[in-house]
């Protein structure tokens, strides 16, 4: 059929409906696809019902949803990123429940396949890279001292092609269906001669939409390091997080294009029938698997160093000590940021190259372990020497220490291509990847979340439930995937809905067991922040340092104000609040305070959130009149917003002197607490010095 | 600098020292990993029959054996990390900790030396060991035996494998039957999506490309059972594409060559097409499964000894093809061209 030979609708029909198949064909699997319907549905009315209820429209409008603030543009990130991880868990239980549940099973084989694409796709585009991007929103410009990022509205436009591109998931929860060729989405199984549906479809747009929005955020980060930093803030001063974020800045400017062009060749093999990966005609599948990958494997490094980042600021701030070897994890960081890019054939040591190219990606892959493995020793050299204090950041690091060496055993293991040609494609892959991102990626994000919530909102996450989450976390990782790395070396190949070797149930049982452990630490994790909602007057840290923190971020009030300084800061030294602290030099006044001009709110983000979401849906469909009103729409929406001249707001200086002196005001009138108090209601923020 | 000038030995005995500590206390969650890993890692696959870890030939033979000598030297870099992190928490945790505190203290030649040395001479000697074994174990070297190779042609369908033996004129659907002692050289391609062919006891994974050929070379020392199966997914059948591996010693490879032969039906590009649709094994062996064949395998004589060749150059004809003449699809064999154009 010709792609103009659809209707009106495209190829939209009731049948389309995911409720409509509930009918046509009742059983299990159909009923758990349209209870995760239902649930979409369901949240999204409900949402609608409370903003409205509470009227809370106009605030979110004018507060948030137009906000170029980078403060507040990385805490709807997160939240964002919160929600998809949610999701994301649960489709993860579900796919535990039916393999756990074998030979037998309740999942029709094409249902568990959308199960661990979209749980793929999810976790890496819309739970890692959004809660990694929005923690740098937050913390970076106020680490390196500037007022915002270096171009707010750009910031503004990445969020909402990444926020509408999860919503297009969510919605193809709801209407079609997803793809079923992995987050990897191999072709020719994923062209349209062997997936003529609209899920591969839904997976293109929402990779070449997201990408841009980080490729994009790339940029915004590489030149707000590059160009915003404060006086004095030479790089070697730089807080080692704000290192790792510019190199993992780097990586997303030069790893996402050739996602985006590998998805959109996909797209136009799908669409306009043209022959990039297929069967005929001189198509190739192998030029995908290197686009792919050359994406794929610095990924997983973009994601994964600016967690090193958080684990070194926990590290250093709950030893209360400088970092052990600075520049030797700066050297690492620049080091496996550039071979990063030279291991991707690694993913396909199986494709029947030659044995010398092998060797030479096996080596590079191997090589990457060396400044790994130098970065885990700094960070034990870090705490030795030090005071160490267990909190919850602290518990989820000293986890990732251990747990992580684990998935980098699994890793070495698997750059000897002899070896993986024996666990490629198993189980045992998939527990090495769950193993560096969880431990690795998840607990440093979690970590961050826990160690700057306080900075953000101006109270303390409950540290109770904090550390009873981190330990759920540590301990369900454990055994939903150690086992599976057992079950890999037996053969059990990934991605398999069901199995016939009973060898296999004992590690399934166990992983499913785990799973539901995880789901406790979800839920703890959830229960968390609800009482630390409840407790927030009880845990209020208005003076800014719960943490006796090191770098420059702390030296403000909690929530920061919207220009993060009343002046900008002078740096001299690497750890400067903590040496401004020593030197009596914090919490002075600015000798003058000025007008400070700030980027207006603009909600040309919002109108491309939702121009683009309904361009994605329109094109998924084959809706062409409405793909092209819309894609028209988005050109003139950009364009005419470039002729607004007042894009700048003046905070006046009076305002910043209230401000300023109403916080030094409560500073004085606190009591400096030490840190044995630190998780109890004395805890106002203003840190005693102790040594 | 405490733990460089301690000779192990003194290391050894302060880690037994805490361990009473760690016990009594939550920190021993960092000994948790090391032991659920140990459970996992071994004792079941005793029983495993189609795992590298139970070869039944030299190369997943070598294949194991690598496997444990990278884990091993990789423990090395990592030992010192399970081992000092408990000892560290505890000497210099904040509450009750003895050690003495340095918060200025940021580097030290000597340690720096120490922590990027141990992991890039680790690396070095794995890596000199990956260049040695990716050598050769490379999959398409063919192996010298004491007996001249025997061939087979490996064709990837949704969703069973077809085997060919070209020189033996027969071919065989799920069951592969090999001769003990015997080189087994293989070619293999794809007549539908990217699949991976794999049968662990033997030898490692290779991907089967449509219009492409890849190699896969091993031999079997033991006679025996065991199973081959496909990684890549590719729908709903993808689980139930195994096929069963026998090892033989030469008369009953032979006396089996002979009941394929004589068992056989007529592999003609009919039946193939039949066999290239996407079904599962199951499926098309009650289409064409006959009395005398077995219940898990489908046996043919070859009519066409060009048919490895002309599967792989249905994608090199420079027409294109549409979804009734690629095998695999929903509709392949449904148009009304169907029997002229799907021709291998
Ligand atoms: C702890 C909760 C989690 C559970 C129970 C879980 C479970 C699973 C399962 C069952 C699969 C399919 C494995 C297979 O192919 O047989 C899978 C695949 C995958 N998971 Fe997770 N997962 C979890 C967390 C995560 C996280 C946090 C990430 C990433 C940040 C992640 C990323 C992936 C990816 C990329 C795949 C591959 C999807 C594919 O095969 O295309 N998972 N997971
Ligand atoms: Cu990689
Ligand atoms: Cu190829």
């Amino acid at each position: 059929m010709n792609i103009m030979d659809y209707g009106w609708l495209g190829k939209l029909s009731w049948d389309s409906i995911v409720f409509s198949k509930l009918f046509t064909n009742f059983s299990v699997s159909e009923v758990v696809a349209s209870t995760a319907g239902s649930i979409v549905i369901f949240a999204t009315v409900a949402i609608l019902f409370l903003l409205t209820w509470f009227r809370v429209w106009g605030t979110l409008w004018s507060v948030w949803l137009t906000s170029t603030d980078h403060k507040r543009i990385g805490i709807m990130y997160i939240v964002f990123a919160l929600v998809m991880m949610t999701r994301g868990l649960l489709e993860g239980m579900v796919m535990r429940a039916q393999q756990a549940a074998a030979p037998d099973g309740f999942l029709y084989a094409d249902h568990f396949a959308q199960l661990f694409s979209t749980h793929g796709t999810i976790m890496i585009f819309f739970v890692a890279v959004p809660f990694v991007v929005g923690l740098v929103n937050y913390v970076m410009p106020l680490q390196i001292g500037a007022r915002d990022v270096a171009f707010p509205v750009l910031n503004q436009i990445s969020l909402a092609i990444t926020a509408s591109s999860g919503i297009l998931l969510m919605v193809s929860l709801v209407v079609g269906e997803f793809s079923t060729g992995g987050w990897s989405a191999y072709p020719p199984y994923t062209g349209t001669d062997f997936n003529p549906g609209v899920g591969p479809d839904y997976w293109i747009w929402a990779i070449v939409f997201s990408g841009a929005g980080t490729t994009l955020t790339g940029i915004n980060f590489t030149v707000t390091i590059l160009k915003c930093r404060a006086v004095g803030m030479g790089f070697f001063r730089m807080p080692m997080f704000c290192w790792t974020v510019l190199c993992s800045s780097i990586l997303m400017i030069f790893a996402m294009p050739p996602l985006s062009v590998a998805a959109l060749m996909l797209g136009f093999d799908r669409y306009l029938d043209f022959h990039f990966f297929t069967n005929d005609l001189g198509g190739n599948m192998m030029n995908y698997a290197n686009l792919f990958w050359l994406f794929g494997h610095p990924e997983v490094y973009l994601l994964v160093l600016p967690a090193y980042g958080i684990f070194s600021e926990v590290f250093s701030t709950y030893s209360a000590k400088r970092l052990y070897g600075y520049k030797s994890l700066v050297f690492a960081t620049m080091s496996i940021a550039v071979l990063s890019f030279t291991v991707w054939l690694h993913h396909f040591f199986t494709m029947g190259q030659s044995p010398t190219i092998n060797i030479v990606f096996g080596i590079a892959t191997m090589l990457i372990a060396v400044p790994t493995g130098v970065k885990v020793y700094d960070w034990m050299a870090t705490m030795y020497r030090g005071r160490i204090r267990f909190t919850t950041p602290m518990i989820y690091s000293i986890g990732f220490l251990i747990l992580f060496v684990i998935g980098g055993l699994s890793g070495v293991i698997l750059a000897n291509p002899t070896v993986d040609f024996q666990v490629h494609n198993t189980l045992f892959l998939v527990a090495h990847f769950h193993n560096v991102l969880i431990p690795g990626v998840l607990f440093g994000l979690l970590a961050g979340y826990n160690y700057w919530f306080p900075k953000a909102f101006g109270f303390r996450l409950d540290e109770r439930l904090g550390k009873w989450s981190a330990y759920l976390w540590i301990v369900g990782f454990m055994l939903t995937f150690f086992p599976l790395y057992g079950a890999g070396l037996l053969g059990m190949p990934r991605r398999s809905f069901s199995y016939m070797d009973l060898t296999f149930k004992p590690y399934m049982l166990v992983a499913f067991i785990g799973a539901m452990v995880v789901l406790c630490a979800l839920v703890t994790l959830i229960l968390q922040l609800l009482v630390s909602l409840r407790d927030r007057k009880k845990n209020r840290v208005p003076v800014g340092d719960p943490w006796d923190g090191r770098s420059l971020e702390w030296s403000i009030s909690a929530p920061a104000p919207s220009y993060n300084f009343a002046e900008l800061p002078r740096v001299t030294d690497r750890d400067e609040f903590t040496e401004t602290k020593e030197q009596g030099r914090a919490y002075q006044p600015p000798k003058v305070y000025r007008n400070i001009e700030m980027p207006r709110n603009n909600p040309l983000g919002f109108i491309l959130c939702v121009l683009s979401g309904i361009l994605m849906f329109a094109l998924v469909w084959y809706i062409w009149w409405l793909a092209l009103i819309t894609a028209l729409a988005i050109i003139v929406v950009v364009i005419a917003s470039t002729f607004r001249w007042d894009s700048e707001q003046i905070i006046p200086a009076s305002q910043v002197q209230q401000d300023t002196e109403r916080w030094l005001e409560l500073v004085k009138n606190t009591e400096p607490v030490g840190r044995d108090l630190e998780n109890t209601p004395q805890n106002n923020g203003y840190a005693k010095l102790e040594h | 600098m405490d733990w460089t000038a301690k000779a192990p030995i003194g290391l050894f005995q302060k880690w037994m020292q805490v361990w009473g500590e760690i016990n009594r206390r939550s920190y021993g969650l960092a000994i948790f990993p090391f032991i659920v890993l140990l459970i996992f890692l071994f004792p079941q696959s005793i029983s495993a029959t189609e795992s590298f870890l139970m070869p039944l030939g030299p190369v997943a033979h070598e294949q194991k054996t690598h496997f444990f000598w990278a884990t091993a030297l990789t423990m090395v870099a990592i030992l010192p990390v399970f081992i000092l992190v408990p000892v560290i928490l505890i000497k210099y945790r904040r509450k009750k900790g003895k050690g003495i505190y340095a918060p200025k203290w940021e580097s030290y030649g000597p340690l720096e030396v120490i922590m990027w040395g141990v992991p890039f001479l680790v690396i070095f000697v794995l890596s000199f060991m990956l260049w040695r074994a990716t050598i050769s174990l490379d999959p398409y070297e063919e192996i010298e035996g004491v007996v001249p190779p025997i061939s087979v042609q490996v064709v990837g369908l949704d969703w069973k494998w077809l085997f060919i033996y070209p020189e033996l004129k027969i071919a065989t659907v799920g069951e592969l039957v090999v001769p003990v002692h015997t080189p087994v050289s293989m070619i293999l391609t794809s007549d539908t999506v990217m699949q991976s062919f794999w049968i662990a006891a033997l030898a490692g994974q290779i991907y089967v490309m449509p219009g492409m050929t890849t190699k896969l070379n091993f031999i079997a020392t033991q006679n025996g059972k065991t199973q081959g199966e496909n990684t890549q997914y590719t729908g709903k059948g993808f689980t139930g594409q195994k096929f069963d591996v026998l090892i033989k010693n030469e008369e009953a490879f032979q006396a089996w060559v002979a009941q394929v032969r004589a068992r056989g039906i007529a592999l003609d590009s009919e039946t193939y097409n039949r066999l290239a649709m996407r079904t599962t094994r199951v499926e098309v062996q009650k289409e064409l499964g006959t009395a005398q064949m077995p219940e898990h395998a489908l046996y043919f004589t070859l009519t066409d000894p060009q048919l490895f060749q002309s599967v792989v150059m249905r994608y090199h004809s420079g027409k294109p093809l549409n979804m009734e003449q690629q095998p695999g699809t929903e509709k392949f064999g449904q148009g009304e061209d169907a029997a002229e154009g799907a021709q291998p």
